[in-house]
């Protein structure tokens, strides 16, 4: 049993991060944001509507406003900056993610906001299913509401990926 | 924030220049106004009024003070400047002090050491309240015996177009009552900030998620009773706009609190907060009658449009003129009659948002054209092919048409593209209306196909001048760009390097912070920062090319009119010398300021005649919906447009606008409804308000026509908020031809199609 | 306040005895919302996502049953071997929110929430399920129709843990269909689930969002019994949409911000009328 202000520690990208003096309640997205400096996951409506804070909880893709944060020791939880960078983005010297990087080539990043989350949401996606179907990849990021693009980009940098994975096998 | 350097190669105006802030928000790097933090600082909330309309008969704020960690609460009473905020006319309070005009109305703020002690000092404010019948209905506010709710009564504007002859008639007559729900700007990173007062009180520093910076800072300098000079603005990272963050919400209490307690203030809205915190698009009913030849051919439009502006003015007066003088569309009409009013209500404020009034009216005169073409036994290409304005038309304002008017090619090139093959037999069922739900099966689907064009201003209008203002310094070859303008997702940071690059042969781009320590770039809306910052960008640019020029001409002895930019280098055009601008500008700098206006526009006569307008896009839109006529249920299965953009500077950049509108377009079609029940809100919630996901987007297929406008500084036009506008018409006339049902109301809903 | 991670059922079991005012929490899709929203102040959460024995599910093929733990999520009742011995239960799962929610989310926490617009709960209802509770000394099962007994309540004590269902698997056609505003995401407006159990010569229809709690149409099931021999299920245009039409008036919807009464008793009739067209099929 842990209480208010009792230390807990959670497995985010591979480091074990210690939450201290925190009220027990509190959503994983907060915490991530607002106590362990991971301000990437973005909170939109905190009822898991707009998919912004999606991370991976012991390999799902989860939105987590929903996840009570103190019920998440023993997972292990990745979010948008702990994705494995292995691709280099234009002339720059800077390595990303390949889905990363065909989200900023095909053009699917206005605002940015909902970008961390759809760019985790399509890295799970790709992970179990490599060759998705158009409808597929739909279905798969339906649950991410992007205001800005109408989705065409998105579906563009999805492909753009799915290509380039099918090409490098 | 920090300053973004660009360095990808030769990235010039017309190539799809990545976004220099792409790899920032890909990797969660960037910082949005809500990922601000501070040393010492608090948070700040708002109290907000329960109902739409009620006297407040008292506020006590003893308890909560009392609860610990709770720094400071502020009202009416604590506001030391103006009482009042406004774009157009100040009649917002900052907070309510006597009266709540909408449900969500603030009346106090509390500033605490964390956003949970802030909720329960809210929770501590006792607020009495003498609750009083709402206003809702905006045909009642119009009505002069109807009680005011403002002093000055419920009328915010009234205009009237009177053009060419009255009384004409012809032998088709065609007319509809069209209503316009309430939609909401929905971007997805809610409003935040985060102020820092300065020592001693004197001045304060906002960071801020805003579409227009010196704006706010006048009207967040009158409130605090500071010189502007002491109110600094400095643009948070925006996530989305249109249009709803044209209009103050928590700045100015931010700035107060942080004044008050002397430490950095953080706010920021939930969503909840937010859907009452920002202004939304109007609802309006618009009455139109169309009078036309046997041919299909306009002779005259009556028309009236009544927008619901909601509690206070906010840019209510100029959404009027929008709507009424864009009556009439992108088609060719001599006479019309036409009434406009904007009132006030209890119901929420409504303000800017893509389309701006323009929306409402395309819903209508888009009915209306295909009433005509049904009465003629013509096409829906057809009429609007008969009636498609041309570049010199004179419109309903007495305007003449200067800008390049490409409405027959949107339509024919629209026209051609294909249409989307029919339903297969075997279709996956998300493919399907009602999507996983498996509501349909394939045989109970109809298809239907629907046309919708429109014509929309660009810029601010009657007599406005929004200027942009723009620094460009340059050294070492290296650019350096300094303006205002507010990046709100929709590519000005890409796009501002490319005209760097292209006018001065530079590689490297450097962007300062935008802020309110150079002048105005005007408002990131109205489809005008490409035009007005572009311009402003562009002027700064070439200001410096020349004094390069001068400064190469006078070491090399070349008369600088000979000298160009050719990639890189800077060349004698009709001798051998070439340098590099780098080589060129090493140890030396230029630096120079422009300011871009617009021609200069003047205000509507009493008849609603005038050169009110600075400029027009035009484009259209072919919808093809799968109905499932029964269930009512709707999936828009293509989008086929063609759009006037002048010219292409970032394809990439361009696409990501036109596919953009068109899902907002689809939204307000079939899905997007602020649901109002007495004045209040039935749906302040993401579960509740229904936006399109990725398997409601339809596959958009764009033509751009590109047809330079003489008038704009880059031969580009903005293209911004057309793409929204003629689409939902569009969807509607393709349901329209699914189901043979009227549908006069957006959103269309499950019931107006099967019952 | 304060949290316990049980990581099986025993400890979880224990420490509801111990603070029998806990909320359980399960894939949090229900209960995260209300402590966001602050609606809904907790002292204590027993967090039940680590407890394996609610994860798992076994097929009992000799009796035709099939037990589901509550918490197994619905991205997993969306694929076989669900999607093949209760398909209306993989096609209810395939509809629940997004596919983040459908990570988390479970059948526990639909039948603990007990809205009447929970996706899993008209399957259960229409295929007679039966829900397990336990206690730290007893355990009982209770028919689903017995367990939800009102808006967003239902027959669990403060000291139980629902455990799972036991589900039969019936041959004959089985369905369910959900109207929603959009294309995914959505809450429903109204649902409904259809299955046709041929060794019990019956078709059994629930509805979903049209009432305080799902709803079961048993008046429009003995109707059709006296008019067909389900056996056979060849079911006439016009039995389909007498069935609708009967259906419809055996639905109590309200007027809400999501939808109209009289537009939630027309779906009804619509889609009682398809699912038993395509019970023929």
């Amino acid at each position: 049993m842990t209480t208010d202000h009792q230390m807990y520690t959670l497995n985010i990208n591979g480091a074990e991060r210690p939450v201290k003096d925190s009220w027990i309640g509190e959503s994983l997205l907060y915490v991530l944001r607002e106590r362990l400096d991971l301000p990437g996951s973005k909170g939109a409506c905190e009822q898991g509507e707009c998919g912004s804070c999606t991370v991976l909880l012991d390999g799902d893709a989860v939105c987590s406003c929903l996840v009570m944060a103190a019920t998440a020791v023993d997972s292990t939880i990745t979010t948008v900056e702990g994705l494995l960078a292995d691709t280099v983005i234009g002339d720059t010297a800077r390595v990303i993610s390949d889905v990363q990087a065909a989200f900023v080539t095909e053009g699917a990043v206005q605002c940015g906001f909902c970008t961390p989350g759809l760019i985790v949401a399509v890295h799970h996606l790709l992970e179990h299913n490599p060759s998705p179907s158009d409808i597929e990849v739909k279905e798969a990021i339906s649950g991410n509401i992007c205001r800005c693009t109408g989705y065409g980009r998105i579906f563009a940098a999805v492909n753009a990926v799915i290509e380039t994975r099918k090409k490098s096998k | 924030m920090t300053a973004k350097t660009s360095t990808r190669s030769r990235d010039v105006l017309g190539t799809s220049a990545l976004r220099p802030d792409g790899v920032a928000k890909v990797t969660g790097e960037f910082s949005f106004s809500s990922d601000m933090r501070a040393e010492n600082m608090l948070w700040g909330a708002t109290l907000r009024s329960p109902h739409p309309y009620a006297r407040i008969t008292s506020i006590d704020t003893t308890k909560a003070l009392l609860i610990a960690g709770v720094h400071a609460i502020i009202t009416a009473e604590d506001v030391p400047g103006k009482l009042t905020y406004g774009l157009i006319s100040s009649d917002q309070p900052v907070f309510a002090k006597d009266v709540v005009r909408y449900m969500g109305e603030p009346i106090a703020a509390v500033a605490a050491d964390h956003p949970e002690t802030c909720r329960r000092a809210l929770a501590a404010i006792v607020v009495e309240y003498e609750v009083m019948t709402p206003l809702v209905d905006a045909e009642l506010a119009i009505l002069p015996t109807t009680p005011p709710i403002h002093p000055d009564g419920n009328l915010i504007r009234h205009q009237r177009i009177i053009h060419g002859d009255s009384n004409a008639t012809a032998e088709i007559i065609v007319e509809g009552n069209y209503t316009i729900g309430m939609q909401d700007q929905a971007f997805l990173g809610l409003e935040a900030a985060m102020a820092f007062p300065d020592p001693g009180a004197q001045g304060v520093e906002l960071h801020i998620a805003t579409q227009w910076l010196h704006e706010d800072r006048g009207q967040i300098a009158a409130c605090l009773n500071l010189p502007e000079n002491n109110v600094r603005l400095v643009l948070g990272g925006v996530g989305g706009a249109f249009g709803a963050r044209e209009d103050i919400s928590l700045q100015v209490h931010c700035c107060l609190l942080a004044l008050r307690t002397g430490r950095p203030i953080k706010m920021q809205y939930s969503r909840e907060e937010s859907f009452f915190g920002h202004v939304h698009r109007h609802p309006a009913t618009v009455w139109m009658r169309h009078h036309a030849n046997r041919s299909g051919k306009i002779v005259k439009i009556e028309a009236r449009m009544v927008f619901d502006g909601g509690a206070y003015t906010s840019t209510s007066p100029a959404v009027l003129i929008n709507g009424i003088t864009h009556t009439q569309g992108p088609y060719q009409c001599d006479n019309a009659v036409v009434d406009g009013y904007a009132v006030r209500t209890n119901n929420p404020p409504c303000g800017a948002m893509r389309g701006f009034g323009v929306v409402q009216a395309c819903f209508a005169h888009e009915g209306q054209m295909d009433k005509i073409a049904e009465a003629c036994g013509i096409s829906p290409v057809e009429v609007r092919l008969v009636n498609a304005m041309h570049t010199g038309d004179k419109i309903i304002t007495g305007q003449t048409m200067e800008s390049v008017a490409p409405v027959e090619r949107c339509i024919r090139e629209t026209d051609a593209i294909p249409l989307p093959p029919p339903m297969p037999d075997l279709v996956d069922a998300l493919e399907l209306p009602g999507g996983s739900g498996l509501t349909a099966e394939r045989k109970n689907i109809v298809r239907g196909i629907g046309w919708g064009v429109s014509m929309k201003n660009l810029m601010y209008s009657e007599g406005f001048d929004d200027y942009a203002t723009a620094r460009c310094t340059l050294s070492n070859g290296v650019a350096s760009l300094k303006f205002a303008t507010s990046e709100v997702g929709q590519g000005f940071v890409t796009l501002a390097p490319q005209i760097a690059r292209s006018v001065l042969g530079v590689d490297q781009v450097v962007q300062e912070v935008s802020d309110t320590q150079i002048g105005s770039a005007g408002s990131t809306s109205a489809s005008r920062q490409t035009w007005m910052s572009g311009g402003a960008v562009d002027g700064a640019c070439r200001l410096v090319r020349e004094r390069m020029f001068e400064h190469i001409g006078k070491l090399h002895n070349i008369d600088p009119i000979r000298l160009l930019i050719d990639g890189t280098d800077v060349v004698d055009s009709i001798g051998d010398f070439r340098i590099s601008v780098v080589d060129a500008t090493e140890g030396v700098t230029f630096s120079e300021t422009f300011e871009h206006h617009h021609r200069k526009t003047e205000d509507l006569d009493e008849n609603g005649q005038g050169n009110c307008h600075v400029a027009f896009a035009f484009v259209a839109h072919r919808a093809v919906v799968d109905v499932d006529c029964d269930l009512g249920l709707v999936k828009v299965v293509q989008i086929a447009t063609a759009q006037d953009v002048g010219k292409v500077l970032n394809p990439l950049s361009a696409l990501g606008q036109l596919e953009g509108g068109i899902a907002q377009g689809l939204g307000l079609a079939v899905m997007e409804e602020i649901v109002l029940e007495n004045g209040k809100v039935r749906n302040p919630s993401f579960t509740d308000y229904l936006l399109p996901t990725a398997l409601d987007a339809p596959t958009v297929v764009a033509v751009m026509i590109e047809e330079p406008e003489p008038q704009a500084p880059l031969g580009a036009k903005g293209i911004g908020e057309p793409p929204c506008i003629s689409v939902t018409p569009a969807i509607v006339a393709a349901i329209r031809a699914a189901t043979g049902k009227a549908l006069l109301r957006v959103p269309v809903r499950p019931q107006d199609i099967c019952l | 306040m304060t949290v316990t991670v049980a990581t099986n059922l025993a400890d979880a079991l224990a420490a509801l005895r111990a603070t029998p005012d806990a909320r359980l929490l399960q894939g949090g899709t229900d209960t995260m919302v209300e402590i966001n929203f602050n609606h809904f102040k907790p002292e204590h959460i027993v967090a039940l996502r680590k407890v394996q024995e609610l994860r798992n599910f076994s097929i009992q093929e000799e009796k035709g049953l099939i037990f589901i733990g509550s918490g197994v999520p619905y991205q997993t009742l969306e694929n076989d071997p669900f999607l093949t011995l209760l398909p209306a239960l993989a096609q209810a799962s395939r509809t629940v929110g997004s596919p983040q929610i459908r990570a988390a989310g479970s059948l526990g926490g639909n039948l603990g929430t007990c809205s009447p617009a929970g996706d899993g709960l008209p399957v259960l209802s229409a295929l007679d399920a039966t829900v397990h509770l336990q206690s730290v000394d007893a355990s009982r099962d209770v028919l689903i129709h017995d367990f939800m007994v009102g808006v967003k309540k239902n027959a669990r004590k403060p000291d139980e843990i629902i455990t799972g269902v036991t589900v039969p698997i019936l041959r004959g056609f089985q369905g369910y269909s959900k109207v929603g505003v959009r294309n995914a995401m959505v809450i429903s407006v109204a649902s409904a689930c259809l299955a046709v159990d041929t060794s019990r010569s019956q078709i059994r229809l629930a509805l979903g969002a049209v009432g305080p709690t799902i709803i079961r149409c048993r008046e429009s099931e003995q109707w059709l019994a006296t008019q067909v021999d389900i056996a056979n299920s060849n079911f006439s245009n016009e039995i389909a949409k007498e069935f609708g039409r009967r259906a419809a008036l055996e639905a109590r919807p309200i007027d809400d911000h999501r939808s109209t009464a009289e537009y939630r008793k027309h779906a009804i009739s619509v889609l009682a009328e398809r699912l038993l067209l395509k019970a023929n099929s």
